[in-house]
């Protein structure tokens, strides 16, 4: 318990004295989580709102792969990514230069977009298909074109969109095993919250691990209230 | 006889295979308030769909101001002519204001307010400029709902059963503003109903659809006084008819 009472005192004064190696790192999860949610947020709300709002053929078999992706375990994730950046992987060779490379922060962000991206996806799909279907068709007859009176349905979902992003943050800020793998773990390149509560706490430094957490508990909770927030301005 | 604003030709609309609506022919003219009557499943509901560029005809031709009207080349600023009010007043989650200032703001309208204000006063609501749809009664709701069409000053209003379910003070305050409309401003109305005294009392011509296809149009009096069709005859008199 003593470990727990040091490391928590120890962990907020590495917090609030503005300890670098800790903002340093808390600075580049936010970065990489951050572009990555972005993304995902970019492709998965459209995506969510077309696969949840039309109908066209191969629809469910689009669902069954999204509610697939969805469960995608981050570690398969990091070795796809790993097996496809790699030298000897399938995109590695070419050496073209939008092509990440592994231990790097967009190979990082690449993974987190393949984890979170299924998530908006499929949250948003199932908050669009619960707003009443005759809106959009009252929208279209009040003149709206097909974006307009999707946008409009977005808005009245946005509980759900919002639990979509939140689901996405979730899943990649949080997550361990696809960073490991294809970032690496450098320290000042790579090292993010996770990675680094992970050594830490192999080295035996607590206090560190205990102050890291903490951050990303707090991250994590301002990302909330944050969105919160815009939930509650709409009403 | 005033303009033909729509005229439907060999009109065809099938859902998974089963034919909802046939209809030989039938013209809308410019000015008029026309009732579409029929019992539940007659096809009147997809039949203002098509008159509201929502749907297509699979095939025949559907003729809006001359012009053949086909999916992917309806000119946006034609299809904003036309509005529908629905049976069911499906409202934005935001104020009465926001609801009806909606079709200004998708057309690109920014400084609609008076007319926001105008139409508000009109039907009865401007008390509830800032209340949320939520709160909002049935009669208030669909009110609110033709408040939004009206605001857009369209050239057809299309109305699918806009009182149904409503109380006898809701029902007068909306069937004198769509009166007024058409008389003062000479909007097209074209109105479904299953109320036969609500399309005696509105509509100067009636349609009779029945199983998807027309039986009777003809001029309020005559269809109410002496209809051709017995199947007419049964309807306007509250007999059941399949």
């Amino acid at each position: 318990m003593d470990v727990v009472w040091a490391g928590l005192k120890e962990g907020l004064r590495l917090l609030f004295a503005g300890d670098p190696y800790l903002w340093e790192i808390v600075l580049l999860s936010a970065q990489v989580s951050g572009i990555a949610l972005t993304i995902s947020a970019l492709l998965g709300i459209p995506f969510g709102a077309i696969i949840g709002l039309t109908h066209f053929p191969g629809r469910r078999f689009v669902q069954a792969l999204v509610y697939t992706g969805m469960g995608f375990p981050p570690v398969v994730v990091g070795l796809a990514v790993y097996l496809l950046l790699s030298r000897n992987g399938i995109l590695g060779p070419l050496n073209w230069a939008w092509i990440p490379q592994l231990f790097t922060v967009p190979a990082m962000v690449l993974a987190q977009v393949i984890i979170a991206t299924p998530l908006v996806i499929g949250y948003t799909m199932a908050a669009v298909s619960e707003v009443d279907p005759n809106l959009r068709l009252q929208l279209r007859a009040l003149g709206a074109t097909p974006r307009q009176a999707t946008w409009a349905v977005l808005r009245e979902a946005r509980l759900g969109v919002i639990v979509a992003l939140v689901g996405g943050l979730g899943s990649i800020v949080s997550e361990v095993g696809a960073v490991t793998m294809v970032g690496g773990n450098i320290e000042h390149a790579t090292r993010v919250l996770t990675t680094a509560i992970m050594l830490e706490t192999r080295r035996g430094n607590m206090d560190l691990a205990i102050g890291l957490g903490m951050v990303l508990l707090a991250l994590a909770f301002m990302v909330n209230l944050l969105m919160a927030q815009f939930q509650g301005r709409g009403k | 006889m005033s303009e033909i604003l729509y005229e439907l030709r060999e009109v065809h609309k099938r859902y998974t295979g089963r034919t909802v609506l046939q209809v030989s022919t039938l013209d809308i003219y410019r000015g008029e308030v026309l009732a579409i009557v029929g019992p539940s499943g007659a096809g009147k509901s997809t039949l203002l769909r098509l008159l509201n560029f929502l749907e297509f005809p699979d095939y025949g031709d559907l003729i809006y101001r001359g012009k053949v009207i086909q999916p992917g080349t309806m000119p946006l600023a034609l299809r904003r002519e036309v509005t529908t009010v629905f049976q069911r007043p499906a409202l934005l989650s935001a104020t009465v204001w926001r609801n009806v200032v909606y079709g200004l703001r998708v057309r690109g309208i920014r400084n609609g307010a008076r007319a926001v204000q105008a139409v508000l006063a009109r039907l009865g609501l401007a008390a509830l400029t800032h209340a949320q749809a939520r709160a909002l009664s049935g009669g208030e709701a669909q009110r609110v709902a033709l408040a939004r069409a009206l605001v857009l000053q369209p050239t057809v209003l299309l109305l699918d059963e806009p009182t149904a379910n409503l109380d006898p003070y809701n029902v007068g305050i909306i069937e004198q503003v769509v009166a007024d409309l058409n008389q003062t401003q000479g909007v097209t109305v074209v109105l479904v109903t299953h109320n036969v005294f609500q399309a005696r009392r509105l509509a100067q011509r009636v349609v009779f659809l029945l199983n998807g296809t027309i039986v009777e149009v003809a001029s309020a009096g005559p269809f109410f006084e002496s209809p051709r069709d017995p199947r007419t005859a049964a309807f306007v008199n509250g007999e059941m008819v399949y």
